[in-house]
């Protein structure tokens, strides 16, 4: 499967329960539907801002809880994300947060390039991702090799650095924080730290 | 969680403290009004009435950092009013087991107390054995030195009028709590307790959870549908990450990081993998050489052989840490703040506001040499260079800002509270340069094993390091998925059982190995991405056949699928559900196989006590493997208002408690007289890194503020809305003032003790600045698990302008 036949299979929404239908129809356009049949006019509601768009499903970036979370999207945008009607935990509602997560994708203020500052610098430099990794790896590399401990003063084999350390994980999924993981202790690290704790 | 969300509502009463759901979790709260309708009790211990409390059945509040007097009398009112689940007690705790002469507690001291280390001797707290080297045991719980008996002595002290004049919780809706939760040791009654920070963030935070863990066993409580102990879970993917071992002593699924003394695989293997404590003890994690050995397979691939110890030599190895004190955040913030740490990673984290005593930690950023964010925002811990009062010029650190990928942009699994592991798609592609944090990993470890092809001190664990997951750049997030999961890595057959093909995925972990042929990356994910495809990935709601809400076919959950861990315990030794209106699992005799929920391992019912995760395969009522103590014991918070009116211990003697820096400052009643907690609202989260800058979020709750009861404030002319300084022996901030009835003044030892509350959300960077809550915390950290006691420290409150 390709990403959007797998998309289509996954937003797919499973069999609806007499009880989600009849909640389906308390919200949004079927409610608006209902009113103007009911009262015989044309409809006069505008066309939905997620009609033909692309269905994704994901689940809430915040607490955890763990909600489920339809993504809209047109043309690579993301138009709409609301509660995802068919996870049995979240069952379509979201809270504030949740509500408001298309603006953690949609955001001015989002941090869109490589941003770097120079010892003792005053503002930001853009810089591509080529130089920052490149860059990164030498830092890395000079700090390791100047504080790796290979072994104790007792002759114990340690093979670590002290001299660096690696916090956060807890919004990171996890396969990423699992190569996260591997890659820092093969550097030798042993201060590594998470949320769990703050 | 030992459960999960949706199980909330199988309970009969569910007890809330230290956690906010209504706040902090807010969609959980769909399950516990379904329960309410449906007759189930609420009840909400906090030191603050809030909106949790506002749907309670009963409401008790209580001072902060007294839970254990408060659930120690709870344990003293079941036990003298016999509400324990007797036959669970007897056969799945290890009430029955014979304690040695050795423990013994005086003064709010157990034996073995070394005053100069401030450690105990732990060997004090020892079984008595019998011959063969088992513990003894008195099934009648009669003996006066059976734990049951022991712990019956403990609680006696806490009896509701001691506990009252501690926690300062009206003895009314005290006893009414004592009397409505422990109705649940009936064997078809369930009571789950649900937690969070609250709970744990104090200098003796591990034994509050211990205490809770001690009243769910004697009510038969843990392992039944609407039970457990269950932490709520404050990020999306706390529970995942800290599963990946993205802590300072530990590997993925669990597994302990090596020490020092650990000279090689082998007695690395034999000090960690438990010896089963008695024949009836199925000591799951016996099988942990299988376990490390696939893991370090995964890493290292061919370059680990039987040869070379599996490359286990490539694994850093634990010393003593910072000062001694290990190598968690605390010591993490000393250490930087010494200059001992020049290079710092913060993915999705931002310690400048969410860290303790955060004073300290941005002095101590300013020291490093290099630092690099990957994040979807410029935080406070981005651009602390440039924070108020701060001199660039002077900072010498080189700063790097990766700009990531928010969930949508990218595909993997996240983990909630109730373990299950859901896939989220990619909708988009990422924005502008953003790229997912797994390529930004792979992209280092590329450009590090570039690093280290000619030279370099000790390269091989970089440039043996197996790292195959695609195009540079362009991580396949499922190729990581089946690395965590494993497969086999020869041809693999099993005496009476079946065999695998080199290649295959591994279908669970009862089928990894520790001669090599098997690798996986953590062992408690695998089954979850097996030949069946993606299991995470699933959206199938039928819900198993005891319709208790399990929904095992959506999703993925570890161990095995397992909804409720644990839950051997929910069945007699003939496997029959204590509770049948709400079976979990049971033995169907006839075609010899569990029915319900995966089993805690597959072996029929009968001797093999159900806690198989434990060496003794029993619930710990008394446990001599936590450093502060085998039964919890009442302490006063570090900073307390108070003397410790049970002993003369005032505080956990074992608490990490820093006074190395002039950041380390500490307070007295007297300057400080007010009790204050930090706590979160609905519409933000955490930091506000992302919350703060998201316009919806911060036009709903645009300002830091400071919560005060309306009697504190009106003694102190404070009204809503006021400009406050709040300070603490660390420093001092400036909020808004919000004058509310929910904080009460508090009756303690015939004093008035009053509790303010501040959410610590705001930071100088977002849309609507202010001031960091966590300038004013302390670096204490929990004698067990050196989490810092954020949730309770001592402060002072004036409006501002006055002198």
């Amino acid at each position: 499967m390709n990403d959007d036949e797998k998309r289509a299979v996954d937003a797919a929404p499973p069999e609806p329960t007499r009880r989600q239908f009849l909640k389906g129809l308390t919200t949004g356009a079927a409610a608006l539907g209902a009113l103007s049949q009911t009262e015989g006019c044309a409809p006069v509601a505008p066309a939905l801002k997620t009609a033909g768009a692309t269905n994704t499903t994901t689940v809430c970036p915040f607490c955890g809880v763990g909600c489920g979370q339809v993504v809209s999207t047109r043309s690579d945008h993301v138009v709409n994300i609301e509660g995802d009607p068919g996870h049995p935990v979240s069952e379509g509602t979201l809270c504030s947060k949740g509500a408001s997560a298309i603006q953690v994708v949609n955001n001015d203020r989002r941090v869109k390039k490589v941003l770097y500052r120079a010892p003792g610098g005053k503002k930001w430099e853009e810089k591509s991702w080529d130089w920052a990794l490149e860059r990164i790896a030498a830092k890395i590399k000079e700090t390791r090799d100047k504080t790796f401990q290979t072994k104790t003063k007792d002759g114990l084999v340690v093979n670590r650095t002290e001299a660096i350390a690696c916090l956060g994980g807890s919004a990171l999924d996890n396969e990423e924080a699992y190569l996260l993981t591997k890659l820092m202790r093969a550097l030798g690290l042993v201060y590594i730290e998470h949320q769990a704790r703050l | 969680m030992t459960n999960h969300w949706v199980d909330m509502v199988n309970a009969d009463v569910v007890l809330i403290m230290g956690g906010n759901p209504a706040e902090d979790h807010p969609i959980s709260m769909n399950w516990l009004a379904r329960a309410k309708e449906r007759g189930t009790y609420i009840l909400h211990v906090d030191p603050r009435f809030n909106r949790t409390s506002s749907i309670a059945d009963v409401f008790a509040k209580l001072r902060s950092g007294t839970d254990i007097a408060f659930v120690g009398g709870m344990i003293n009112y079941a036990l003298e009013h016999n509400r324990i689940q007797e036959e669970y007690v007897r056969e799945y705790t290890n009430a029955s087991w014979i304690v040695g002469d050795g423990y013994g507690l005086s003064d709010g001291l157990f034996s073995g107390f070394d005053a100069k280390s401030r450690k105990y001797d732990r060997t004090q707290w020892a079984y008595a054995l019998d011959g063969k080297g088992e513990p003894k045991r008195d099934p009648t719980l009669k003996h006066p030195r059976s734990v049951f008996q022991l712990l019956k002595q403990h609680f006696s002290r806490y009896d509701a009028e001691a506990v009252c004049r501690i926690t300062g919780t009206p003895k009314e809706s005290y006893l009414r709590i004592c009397d409505l939760y422990t109705s649940t040791f009936a064997p078809d009654r369930a009571g789950t307790w649900l937690y969070a920070m609250g709970t744990a963030q104090h200098s003796h935070g591990t034994q509050n959870i211990r205490s809770y863990a001690i009243l769910q066993l004697l009510l038969g409580n843990i392992g039944v549908a609407g039970g457990g102990v269950n932490a709520m879970r404050g990020e999306s993917n706390v529970q995942g990450s800290t599963d990946q071992g993205l802590n300072w002593d530990g590997l993925p699924g669990y597994l302990k990081l090596p020490a020092e003394a650990d000279g090689d695989l082998k007695a690395y293997l034999k000090r960690v993998t438990p010896v089963a404590a008695n024949s009836a003890s199925a000591n799951w994690m016996q099988n942990t050489p299988k376990y490390v050995v696939s893991l370090l397979k995964a890493w290292w691939g061919d370059h680990a052989t039987s040869d070379n110890d599996f490359a286990f030599s490539y694994l850093p190895k634990l010393g003593g840490g910072f000062q001694g004190q290990g190598y968690s955040f605390l010591p993490l913030t000393h250490a930087m703040l010494a200059g001992d740490v020049k290079g710092l990673f913060c993915f999705g984290q931002n310690p400048a506001v969410g860290g303790a005593n955060a004073r300290l930690i941005r002095s101590g950023l300013d020291k490093l040499e290099w630092m690099v964010v990957a994040d979807l925002f410029e935080h406070e811990t981005a651009g602390f260079w440039k924070r108020p009062g701060a001199d660039p010029a002077k900072i010498p650190t080189e700063v790097f800002v990766l700009p990531a990928c928010s969930g949508v942009e990218k595909e993997g699994s996240i983990v909630n509270s109730g373990r299950w592991a859901q896939w989220r798609h990619r909708a988009v592609k990422p924005i502008a340069d953003c790229r997912p944090d797994l390529d930004i990993v792979d992209g280092l470890a590329h450009a590090l094993k570039r690093a280290y092809e000619k030279d370099g001190v000790f390269p091989d664990p970089i440039r043996d390091l197996a790292w195959d997951y695609g195009h540079e750049h362009e991580a396949d997030p499922h190729r990581v998925a089946r690395e965590m999961n494993g497969r086999f890595l020869i041809d693999v057959s099993n005496k009476d059982g079946p065999s695998f093909a080199a290649g295959k995925q591994v279908p669970g972990f009862a089928q990894l190995r520790d001669d090599g042929s098997t690798m996986s990356g953590n062992w408690i994910y695998c089954g979850g991405y097996t030949e069946d495809g993606n299991l995470a990935a699933r959206r199938d709601v039928t819900d198993a056949p005891n319709n208790i809400g399990l929904h095992p076919k959506w999703a993925w959950t570890w161990p095995m699928n397992r909804r409720i861990l644990y839950n051997r315990a929910s069945v007699n030794r003939k496997g029959e559900p204590f509770n049948p209106r709400k079976w979990v699992i049971r033995w169907n005799a006839a075609e010899k196989k569990w029915e319900g929920d995966v089993p805690d391992g597959g072996m029929p019912p009968g001797e093999t006590n159900p806690f198989i995760m434990l060496a003794s395969g029993v619930g710990q009522l008394f446990s001599p493997d936590l450093v502060d103590g085998p039964f919890p014991e009442h302490y006063e918070p570090i900073e307390s208002p108070v003397k410790n009116s049970f002993s003369k211990t005032q505080s956990n003697p074992c608490a990490q408690v820093w006074k190395s820096t002039e950041f380390d400052r500490y307070g007295t009643p007297d300057e400080f007289p007010i009790v204050a907690t930090t706590y979160r609202v609905s519409e933000h989260w955490q930091t506000g890194a992302m919350s703060r800058n998201m316009p919806w979020l911060v036009g709903l709750v645009p300002n830091a503020f400071v919560e005060i009861g309306t009697g504190l404030a009106k003694d102190l002319g404070i009204k809503s809305s006021d400009r406050v300084i709040v300070s603490s022996a660390r420093g001092s901030i400036e909020v808004y003032a919000l004058v509310t009835e929910r904080f009460q003044p508090f009756f303690i030892e015939g004093n008035i003790i009053h509790e303010i509350g501040l959410p610590w959300h705001w930071g100088y960077a977002g849309i609507v600045p202010g001031d960091i809550a966590n300038d004013l915390t302390a670096s204490v950290g929990d004698a067990n698990s050196a989490i810092p006691e954020t949730k309770v420290f001592l402060c002072n409150i004036k409006k501002k302008g006055l002198v």
